[in-house]
């Protein structure tokens, strides 16, 4: 491994780590073809029947016709997803994953909570326990890992400026946010975190933090994400896109968490939608970019804490629901069709006489992940989902 | 209490080397008696605010080109007062209410009635009654906007039966999970549907001469409605009688006695003093001046360095300890104190009125204390020491800090080899990260 710059800055800033950290700086012992794992929140619940919409369903129109977009095939239509279900046409590039058979939806999913509360329902899609943690279930994965101590930052990385819940926890887990304008230079960053390094808070942020960014800057070498079309990305593809190439680094870290906002459509959803679909649809593009060959390896899980109302509400929107979509992406990924039981939208099929019921529990989705692509045995998924047990769904990767 | 502490705790850091109070207990409780000497004179209100958005609506005027100035006015007076304001703790009291009842520029073009609904329906009520407080924020235009009320229709009512329209439940299901009674108070889905159906009707005049609160009769749900099993009438008076009951409701007491306590005195509020806020509100029909000052009176309370300072806290404190501001800043000009001050929050992730949700900003260290936050605080103070370039950094922390100032920072700074990096170690100290 040649020495880097920062390598050599780690080097001789190691002294006050020592004896405080057993994290080694060498190469991880582990190869470049580890599994990765993406995790994308979407905060403020995504109206599943607008992105993957069953306009085969007869009962549709019924509860919401003016939501609808045109059936497949007609102009400014929904792009097909096999005769039954359609796609956003916002989502561009995730209808070419699904037709490369890398992309799958799974359709009435919904966390094991029952909650029509934001704020409830993330904590406990975030923590993946019947009770409230202050720990979320992907940190649980990183410590579940084999590999975990050799890695520069632990094999955890959160994309923003705050590590979410789901992420948080006792394995060490980076956080990377894009810097701007003038900093202090690597001297003065050393004589901070060696005031801070006693400090329980702020010692192991600044230690980590300061190790995350010299990895991150040698990584990125501070070029700026680019996008096919030369527009400007959006914040998400920004940090998609370091994400992507933070991950296929093979030093680098092997999980990372990104969230994106925007769906909580109460009001005048349908021209809502488009704006925060296309911003998903170009980072989880420029993630796909960015991680080049290793997209091959990487799994991404997409998921919101709930859904809306099956029938629109008074304002052109739908209120919280309960089931909803999710969607796995990547090159293992068995895609190219839609998963799910779907439940009907005959009034006696709806949850509570509102929500699209619920028939996959996203836990049983993430634990048929975390088996077949990073090998988590039965112990193993037990401690990542410590409430009621869930039977992992199968042949969600290809075999 | 410690002198410092006053300063520290329960306001935003002191001002350059202001005076110490003498008796911080009773400094703060005479804050809580003055009134509010903040003065925002030149600023319009909501009704001009409502009145530049409806032009800019009809003559599709592209880049906000009215509603921007006024903005950049309210940023400018608003942020002046935090960073010079007399009374520390009424101040910090007036944000804190600003975000139990957020109001996010991310949704429903609050951007023109933002400030004004800080001055017009939080800060008038700081030391009022709880339930007047949440009166003013559930008719003021801002509330009603961003949480969608404006749209919400009685599918029963005139509007509802012509135009095929409903509710919409928003502003009822925050109002009840966020603003009063919260989860625990066990309420369903009925009670939230009925809440919303209550509030029907509450909405925003935008043709009025000047914009702000309208009641529509032709848009309520008619006939009385059932919530958490109090019956409420039909009409205008339903909603009020609702907001009463459930602004002066246990649940609510308790609920917003532990956001008081977490607040000031602990990420984890002891039980004990929980039930002693909400006991003083309980007592006093939900006074919260009467609350506030219990909050000074507990025992646990100005205990220096227990709480971790917010993005906010933090710029607002190190361009404080600096005595940064002054003169009022000119609004739009990059180098006025509260322009820095307005960028120094959206760097370090809280940008002034845009909190992603409604349920407003964390004020626990848990959501600040990430790897990035911190280099973020690094970063900017280094940024910031540009600005003082003739500050003594010694000097600075030891006003600043006081007693709560470490030797090993003290060290630091007198190693340091420039004044920026003095300062710039100084704001990324441990202790500089607490209040």
């Amino acid at each position: 491994m040649p020495i880097r710059r920062r390598s050599a800055f780690l080097g001789l800033t190691a002294s006050w780590m020592l004896g405080r950290s057993s994290l080694a700086l060498a190469a991880p012992a582990a190869g470049a073809d580890d599994p990765r794992l993406v995790v994308v929140i979407l905060r403020g619940a995504l109206d599943g029947m607008a992105v993957v919409t069953p306009y085969g369903d007869a009962d549709l129109a019924s509860w919401r016709r003016d939501l609808l977009l045109p059936e497949p095939g007609q102009a400014g239509g929904m792009r097909d997803l096999g005769g039954f279900y359609g796609l956003h046409p916002a989502l561009a590039g995730l209808h070419d994953l699904y037709a490369a058979g890398q992309m799958t939806p799974i359709h009435a999913v919904a966390g094991h909570y029952r909650s029509r509360s934001h704020f409830d329902a993330q904590d406990y899609l975030e923590s993946g326990a019947d009770e409230r943690l202050d720990t979320g279930w992907l940190n649980r994965v990183v410590s579940s890992l084999p590999w975990v101590a050799s890695r520069v930052d632990g094999n955890g990385l959160a994309m923003g400026l705050t590590v979410p819940l789901l992420l948080r926890g006792p394995a060490r887990v980076g956080s990377f946010a894009p810097v701007a304008g003038q900093h202090p230079d690597d001297d003065l960053y050393a004589r901070i975190a060696a005031l801070n390094a006693a400090d329980p808070v702020t010692g192991a942020a600044f230690r980590n933090g300061l190790k995350a960014r010299g990895f991150s800057d040698d990584v990125l070498g501070g070029g700026a994400p680019r996008a096919p079309d030369g527009r400007r990305p959006g914040a998400f593809a920004v940090l998609a896109d370091a994400a992507g190439r933070i991950l296929a680094d093979p030093h680098g870290p092997r999980v990372a968490a990104l969230e994106a906002g925007g769906w909580d459509t109460h009001a005048a959803q349908k021209g809502r939608l488009n704006a925060p679909l296309a911003q998903l649809d170009a980072g989880l593009a420029a993630l796909r970019r960015a991680l080049g060959p290793a997209w091959g390896r990487t799994v991404v899980l997409v998921m919101t804490e709930f859904g809306r109302t099956v029938r629109m509400n008074g304002t052109g929107g739908t209120d919280h629901g309960t089931g909803t979509v999710a969607f796995l992406l990547g090159g293992p990924v068995a895609g190219g069709r839609v998963r799910g039981t779907w439940p009907g939208l005959r009034p006696d099929q709806l949850f509570e006489n509102r929500d699209l019921a619920p028939t996959t529990d996203l836990r049983a989705v993430a634990s048929g992940v975390l088996r077949d692509h990073l090998g988590l045995n039965r112990a193993a998924l037990k401690r990542v989902f410590p409430g009621s047990p869930v039977t992992p769904e199968n042949g969600l990767l290809q075999a | 209490m410690q002198r410092s502490a006053a300063l520290t705790g329960f306001g935003w850091g002191r001002r350059g080397n202001a005076p110490l109070p003498d008796d911080p207990r009773g400094w703060l409780r005479a804050q809580l008696a003055a009134p509010d000497a903040a003065i925002f004179s030149g600023l319009g209100d909501s009704a001009d605010g409502l009145v530049a958005l409806r032009r800019q609506r009809r003559d599709r005027m592209p880049g906000d080109p009215l509603v921007k100035p006024l903005f950049a006015a309210e940023v400018a007076a608003q942020l002046d007062a935090l960073l010079l304001t007399e009374q520390p703790f009424r101040e910090r009291l007036a944000w804190f209410w600003c975000n139990h009842f957020t109001v996010s520029m991310r949704q429903g073009g609050t951007r023109a009635v933002a400030g004004p609904y800080m001055r017009e329906a939080i800060r008038p009520n700081v030391t009022a009654r709880f339930s007047d407080l949440l009166l003013a924020v559930m008719r003021h235009p801002a509330m009603l906007l961003y949480l969608d009320n404006i749209s919400s229709i009685g599918p029963n009512s005139r509007a509802g039966l012509r135009r095929h329209r409903g509710l919409n439940e928003n502003l009822a299901r925050e109002c009840l999970e966020l603003h009063t009674v919260s989860p625990l108070a066990g309420y369903s889905q009925a009670d939230v549907t009925s809440f919303a159906a209550i509030l029907t009707g509450w909405g925003v005049d935008m043709k009025a001469d000047r914009p702000g609160f309208v009641f529509r009769p032709a848009a309520h749900e008619p006939g009385e409605k059932t919530l958490m099993g109090r019956v409420f009438p039909e009409g205008e008076e339903g909603g009020v009688q609702a907001l009463r009951f459930l602004g002066t409701h246990p649940a609510t007491y308790r609920h917003i006695a532990t956001r008081m306590v977490g607040q000031f005195v602990s990420d984890t509020p002891p039980p004990r003093d929980v039930a002693h806020v909400a006991g003083v509100l309980h007592d006093t029909q939900g006074d919260l001046g009467a609350a506030a000052a219990a909050l000074v009176d507990l025992p646990d309370a100005g205990r220096p360095g227990v709480k971790f300072r917010t993005p906010m806290d933090f710029a607002t404190a190190a361009m404080r300890a600096l005595g940064l501001g002054g003169a009022p800043s000119a609004p739009g000009d990059p180098h006025a104190p509260a322009h820095i001050l307005f960028g120094g929050f959206a760097s370090l992730g809280q940008p002034l009125w845009t909190a992603p949700l409604p349920n407003g900003w964390s004020d626990r260290a848990a959501d600040w204390s990430a790897p990035a936050d911190l280099l973020a605080r690094a970063d900017w103070s280094y940024r910031l020491a540009a600005f003082a370039p003739d500050a003594d950094p010694l000097d600075i922390a030891h006003a600043a800090l006081g007693p709560a100032l470490r030797p090993a920072t003290i060290e630091a700074i007198r190693h340091a080899g420039a004044r920026r990096d003095g300062l710039t170690l100084l704001f990324s100290s441990p202790e500089f990260q607490r209040r």
